[in-house]
């Protein structure tokens, strides 16, 4: 299948472009966060602190990594299940995050909130870490280091694999996928 | 009696989970390679390419199959002629798990209570599940199991009235309640009969039979052929994008049960499906 080539910043602009089922390769910076870190993010937010990063057309990747052989650049780096982040993801939306990515089901709210800020949820392929690892060209750790594997890494990445589960109008491969594929029995 | 020093366990569990965290049983990888031919979806088969692409890298460059590299579960047959030797079995165990994470980059994802949350940064302690069983050898086992699919699995205490059809619709019901969640393809592992926690251990040691193996008492091969057409029939497909492929097998175990009751659990394991079998 044809794969779309996509520059980080996700400006609106380019995330109103995608559509649901397209096949998406990522190069520029994404940031890792996931539960502990967002529990802290959502913190700082309440406490107006600064953030670890600018969320304003920002990408986060729901993922905690192996650690690596020494030598290597990056351990099995795929995706968690992002449906644990969705209490903890509107006030990231409503602060300019624009892409998240995971795999899995989203809330409605969480839908309704991608739909409302123009923004974009990719899936990457769950259990594919090792071959995701090759995308990964440098990783920087930049905040709640104590975390270990749940720290906020800065990522930079070539090609980095991903489809789009929802798109900026709300539309959901997991959705209209089963749909298209379902039969009697 | 025969003596095995707890040692050699120590060293084979160490063995197995850097292993299989690297490399999988041929049985699933052959499945893929099947798979990816009759895949009805192109983005369903655009994934189990990448699986397939994934298993090659991940045993190439010896970097893990996925980066949940699981929580360690240990089933332990022992022949009742053994005496065991050396250190306690649950350290040998313990120990095991410790070094294979630690010397193989594994990832510790294990927290030391349920509720603080702190991490034991080894990923012990393991699940252990012992079993005497008879003669003078020790059966080992090893499973690391990813939380993703772990998450998705449920229990429920049938009612005998609802039978064969009330099995079916909970396990067909469960899996596509979980959707993509648990990274389709899936293996579903069902436990019917004794108690509430018998059915759970069933569905987890279910997971470990060989892929495709049907059990071998027709009634339940029949149900488990039936679930898995309905399962596969749902849309979810790789990955949940939709396709015809969203289980790769479906293993049933039963057991005596109380005249009351029927116990289902269904235990989901990803395509990633890591396990090791040791005999000493
Ligand atoms: S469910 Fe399995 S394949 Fe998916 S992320 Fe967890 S361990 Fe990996």
């Amino acid at each position: 299948m044809e794969k779309i080539i996509l520059d980080t910043p996700l400006t609106e602009k380019r995330a109103v472009n995608l559509k649901c089922g397209d096949m998406v390769l990522i190069s520029g910076t994404l940031y890792t966060a996931r539960d502990a870190a967002h529990l802290r993010m959502i913190d700082n937010i309440r406490q107006k602190k600064t953030l670890p990063f600018e969320l304003k057309d920002s990408i986060i990747y729901y993922a905690g990594p192996t650690p690596e052989r020494p030598g290597n650049i990056s351990g099995s780096f795929g995706p968690t299940t992002s449906s644990r982040m969705d209490k903890m993801t509107l006030p990231l939306l409503d602060q300019g995050l624009r892409g998240m990515i995971g795999k899995g089901l989203r809330s409605p709210e969480v839908i309704e909130g991608i739909k409302r800020n123009k923004a974009v949820y990719f899936a990457a392929i769950g259990g594919a870490g090792a071959m995701i690892s090759n995308s990964i060209k440098g990783i920087e750790i930049i905040a709640y280091d104590d975390l270990g594997t749940e720290a906020v890494r800065k990522l930079s990445v070539k090609d980095f694999p991903v489809v789009v589960a929802i798109d900026t109008f709300g539309e959901c491969i997991y959705d209209s996928g089963r749909n298209k594929y379902k039969k009697e029995f | 009696m025969r003596e095995v020093s707890t040692l050699l366990i120590k060293e084979k569990i160490k063995k197995m989970f850097i292993e299989m965290n690297h490399e999988l049983g041929n049985d699933v990888e052959a499945f893929l390679n099947k798979t990816r031919e009759i895949e009805e979806s192109p983005i369903g088969r655009e994934v189990l390419e990448n699986l397939l692409d994934n298993l090659a890298i991940a045993k190439e460059k010896q970097i893990p199959i996925c980066q949940d590299t699981g929580m360690a579960v240990v089933f332990l047959q022992i022949g009742q002629e053994v005496a065991l030797t050396d250190m306690f079995i649950e350290e040998a165990v313990n120990q095991g798990v410790r070094e294979a994470y630690q010397e193989g980059y594994l990832r510790k994802s294990v927290v030391k209570e349920p509720l603080e949350r702190v991490n034991t940064k080894d990923n012990t302690p393991a699940v252990i599940h012992y079993e005497i069983v008879p003669g003078n050898r020790i059966k080992i086992s090893a499973m690391a199991k990813g939380f993703g699919s772990e998450n998705m699995g449920k229990i429920k205490m049938l009612n005998p009235s609802d039978g064969k059809e009330g099995i079916v619709k909970f396990v067909v019901d469960t899996v596509s309640d979980a959707g993509p969640n648990p990274c389709p393809p899936v293996i579903v592992g069902v436990g019917v009969g004794g108690t509430m926690e018998k059915a759970a251990i069933l569905s987890k040691k279910a997971l470990l039979r060989p892929l495709g193996e049907r059990n071998p008492n027709q009634t339940y091969g029949e149900i488990e052929k039936d679930i898995l057409g309905r399962i596969n029939a749902s849309g979810i497909g790789p990955q949940g994008f939709g396709g015809s492929c969203t289980a790769m097998a479906v293993h049933m175990e039963y057991y005596p049960t109380h005249i009351a009751g029927l116990p289902v659990a269904v235990n989901i394991n990803c395509h990633v499906a890591r396990h090791r079998e040791s005999v000493i």
